[in-house]
């Protein structure tokens, strides 16, 4: 089965070996996932599968047949920015831009896990239904994704506008 | 250039002729292992794809859980059953790792992550007894700062990485393994192996040998029970010390206990000691105190990592602190 890759049915490269992230960046050319350790520890690599975020360094591209991935290309539609790719823009969400497409990717996912219900490590009541995007929450959901430069507050403030109204 | 197959199972018994050859691994998410392949830590020339095997969360007719080996580790953090009823399981895995690790770890492979340290991943600039079997270990001398306290040896120092198994071993969970001459059970506490001198096995496992499931049996204390991570940073980074607990009340004695360390012990680290010391005693700051130093009596530090010993003593008794005031986490 191939892989769907924003969209576009691509066959799962033969080596067992290729990671995601290398088979999106040198076998599809899609350079927007980056690779800033390649063992677990950034987040840059964030990519989405079936709507879930994961790892693409951590990732062999063969474990992924049949499954959709959306990668920072995949997000925007007809042209149209993502409104989070906007927001990023809006609150100077990045300095160098080289953590942004896994913050972005990741911050997608962590909006879906929000809703699901899923509790966080500095959630109170684990009976909660719903769990509100507080500051906190949003820092510890997103602290899989870490920043050289320091461009948190851009960051937070860009995710805070888009997935928790103005309220975080 | 070494070979490596890759082939997905369909089942249990399917995994396990897959995974017959030589050098076979199952793989769960990967976050262990192909991190550790890409090191040339692991090298294996197969790989059997486990993670479509069962993963669904099931409450059994005692009351407790069976949860397959392929759950996804958000997947059992977010059950609403293990919220419930074994809080302390949610909050040790939310504690562990990040939310992208979380989703792609599986159940089987996080009870089988390597006990590591960084010397461990260094192939080339040091010695390890566990990658190497008898070279001498570089931590023991080292930089130690993260390493063991308590079940060490002189071969190797190394800790149990997880958050989960902690939490594992305090509610008496049982691995459900399954390998070509059958089925058995085995206590969580009694996976994990003590180094010794040999560091490089880990596990009571034979090769080949799957992890199939793992059974929560009920608990009357697990609903009033939390775990406790301290680390270097608020966030994303392996415990130095841990702790998880559930405790009952009669009055003011201690009906029954439960306790588990992490981040000091090559192996998830159950308080048996701590426990026996607290059982029907008072739930008073002095038998919280009595109790952890029992636990620690046999700690022995290295040169970089004494601090965990006062470290451990302050965090078991501030969490049977706070859970027998009755406060949340
Ligand atoms: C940057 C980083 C930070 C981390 N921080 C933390 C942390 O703070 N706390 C924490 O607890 N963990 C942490 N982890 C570790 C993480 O939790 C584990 O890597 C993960 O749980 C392993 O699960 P997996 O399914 O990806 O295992 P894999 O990597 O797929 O497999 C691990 C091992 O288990 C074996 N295996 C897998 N499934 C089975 C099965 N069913 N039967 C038999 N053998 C099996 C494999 O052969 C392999 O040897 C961190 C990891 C990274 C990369
Ligand atoms: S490149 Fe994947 S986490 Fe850093
Ligand atoms: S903007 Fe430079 S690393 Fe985040």
């Amino acid at each position: 089965m191939p892989i769907i890759i924003n969209g576009r049915e691509v066959p799962v490269p033969a080596d067992a070996r290729v990671s995601l992230l290398d088979f999106v960046r040198e076998h599809l050319e899609l350079y927007g996932t980056k690779k800033g350790c390649n063992q677990g520890a950034c987040g840059a690599c964030t990519v989405l599968v079936d709507g879930e975020r994961i790892l693409s360094c951590l990732a062999l591209a063969v474990q992924y047949d049949g499954r959709e991935v959306t990668t920072v290309e995949g997000l925007a539609s007809d042209g149209a920015l993502h409104p989070l790719q906007q927001a990023f823009i809006d609150h100077d969400g990045f300095q160098c831009g080289y953590c942004t497409p896994g913050q972005i990717c990741s911050a997608v996912g962590m909006a879906e896990e929000v809703a699901r219900g899923v509790p966080s490590h500095v959630t109170d009541d684990l009976g909660a239904g719903e769990i509100p995007l507080s500051q906190d929450e949003l820092r510890e959901r997103m602290s899989g994704n870490l920043c050289r430069c320091g461009a948190y507050n851009g960051i937070v403030d860009a995710i805070a506008e888009v997935f928790a109204g103005s309220g975080a | 250039m070494i070979e490596l197959a890759y082939t997905r199972a369909t089942d249990a018994s399917d995994a396990i002729r897959r995974a017959e050859g030589e050098n076979a691994k199952y793989l769960g998410g990967g976050t262990n292992l192909v991190d550790l392949m890409r090191e040339t830590v692991e090298v294996p020339s197969a790989l059997v794809d486990v993670t479509r095997l069962w993963d669904e969360i099931q409450e059994t007719d005692d009351g407790g859980l069976m949860i397959g080996a392929a759950a996804r580790n958000t997947a059992v953090a977010e059950h609403p059953a293990v919220r419930a009823h074994y809080p302390m399981l949610t909050r040790a895995i939310v504690a562990g790792a990040s939310a992208q690790i979380r989703n792609m770890a599986t159940v089987g492979g996080n009870l089988l992550q390597r006990t590591r340290c960084t010397y461990f991943y260094d192939t080339d600039g040091s010695r390890c007894n566990k990658r190497s079997p008898g070279e001498g270990c570089d931590a023991i001398e080292g930089f130690n700062r993260s390493h063991a306290i308590l079940g060490a040896s002189p071969a190797c120092v190394a800790t149990h990485p997880s958050d989960m198994c902690v939490a594992l071993a305090a509610l008496d969970a049982v691995v459900h393994l399954r390998s070509a001459s059958g089925e058995r059970t085995v206590a969580l506490c009694d996976l994990h192996t003590l180094p010794g001198d040999r560091p490089d096995v880990e596990t009571v496992l034979a090769p080949g040998e799957l992890i199939t499931a793992v059974q929560l049996p009920p608990s009357n204390l697990a609903a009033r029970s939390t775990y406790r991570k301290v680390r270097d940073r608020a966030s994303y980074a392996f415990a130095l010390v841990s702790v998880a607990a559930a405790i009952e009340l009669n009055g003011g004695a201690i009906a029954d206990v439960r306790l588990a360390l992490g981040g000091v012990a090559p192996k998830p680290w159950r308080a048996w000691r701590a426990e026996e010391a607290l059982r029907g005693g008072p739930a008073t700051e002095a038998s919280f105190l009595e109790a952890a130093d029992a636990e620690l009596a046999d700690a022995r530090p290295l040169a970089g990592n004494a601090f965990k010993v006062d470290l451990a003593r302050r965090t078991l008794v501030a969490v049977l602190q706070q859970l027998t005031e009755g406060a949340r986490r």
